[in-house]
């Protein structure tokens, strides 16, 4: 089916990431509220973060070896995933928490907010495409993986690295 | 402001990040098409410094503590994403792109935190 314009300029996908996006933000806020901060360190970010890229890793790898990039799948690729768990995982946070640490002289904090944050997080999200992985079987090897999304994103009229988004 | 009007301004606005960030990366990607996402990468740095920005002028003293909700909570925390470089570096990995890995998770850390502190800086000159 042609697809006259990309997906980062139609007025659906646009909607679903909005929407997706007010939630998770939405969450994220409230969920800064109530968790504590202790020693002033800024736990709310790390788990919001490491919980976000989680979900991430599970649900674009299960999306990714469920089907093609389209329907229902490609809605809540958007909705949930560039719209929910992107607005509800925050980069811009971990960042000037971790200079304001800096300013305040506590250096080991900030520097170990910063590592645990990177290496936790990436730990998060191989563990989540880990276990979609394992959840939904599919013989998916890196060649199959590759010449699959190939596939989708020439008929999605996507580049290949538009794939995991 | 009211905290259930403060949460809907700071979901609303989360929700305008959000789509800036699909449709910057959006464009970034039809234009490079790249090994490391540099997409991801212009958003959570520019996104750190804006951030700072903001927090710098803060704490120097402006009363902007609605604004900082909504713009910073809402607009930049919806605009900037970690879920989305975490996963992009795994793929990098995935793939044996180590360099490209490094770059996308070491190097997007170090140019955030830069922009941070800057913002910061200069924010505090406000």
């Amino acid at each position: 089916m042609p697809e006259p314009r990309p997906l980062h300029l139609r007025p659906v996908p646009l909607l679903l990431v909005f929407a997706g996006g007010a939630v998770g933000s939405l969450c994220r806020y409230l969920l800064s509220l109530v968790l504590p901060e202790p020693f002033g360190l800024p736990l709310p970010t790390l788990a919001v973060n490491l919980v976000g890229a989680f979900a991430l890793g599970l649900m674009l790898e299960g999306l990714l070896r469920g089907g093609p990039d389209a329907g229902w799948r490609r809605a809540l690729r958007l909705g949930m995933g560039a719209g929910f768990l992107g607005g509800f995982t925050t980069y811009s946070s971990l960042a000037v928490e971790t200079a304001l640490l800096s300013n305040d002289a506590r250096y080991f904090s900030a520097g170990g907010y910063a590592v645990l944050s990177l290496l936790a997080g990436v730990a998060a999200a191989a563990a989540g495409v880990w276990v979609a992985a394992r959840l939904v079987g599919m013989p998916a090897g890196p060649a199959a993986r590759s010449a699959g999304s190939a596939g989708r994103a020439g008929s999605a009229g996507q580049a290949v690295p538009g794939r995991d988004r | 402001m009211s905290p259930a009007l403060l949460g809907l301004v700071v979901a609303l606005s989360g929700g305008a990040g959000a789509v800036c960030r699909f449709v910057l990366d959006g464009t970034i990607r039809s234009k490079l098409v790249t090994i490391v996402p540099y997409g991801t990468i212009v958003i959570n740095v520019s996104g750190s410094l804006l951030l700072g920005l903001l927090t710098g002028a803060a704490l120097a003293g402006a009363a902007i503590t609605d604004v900082r909700a909504a713009i910073g909570t809402g607009l930049l925390g919806g605009y900037t994403t970690f879920s989305a470089a975490m996963v992009e570096t795994v793929r990098l990995l995935q793939q044996r792109r180590w360099v490209a890995a490094g770059v996308n998770g070491i190097g997007t850390m170090l140019l955030a935190l830069g922009a941070a502190v800057l913002g910061v800086f200069l924010g505090s000159l406000f």
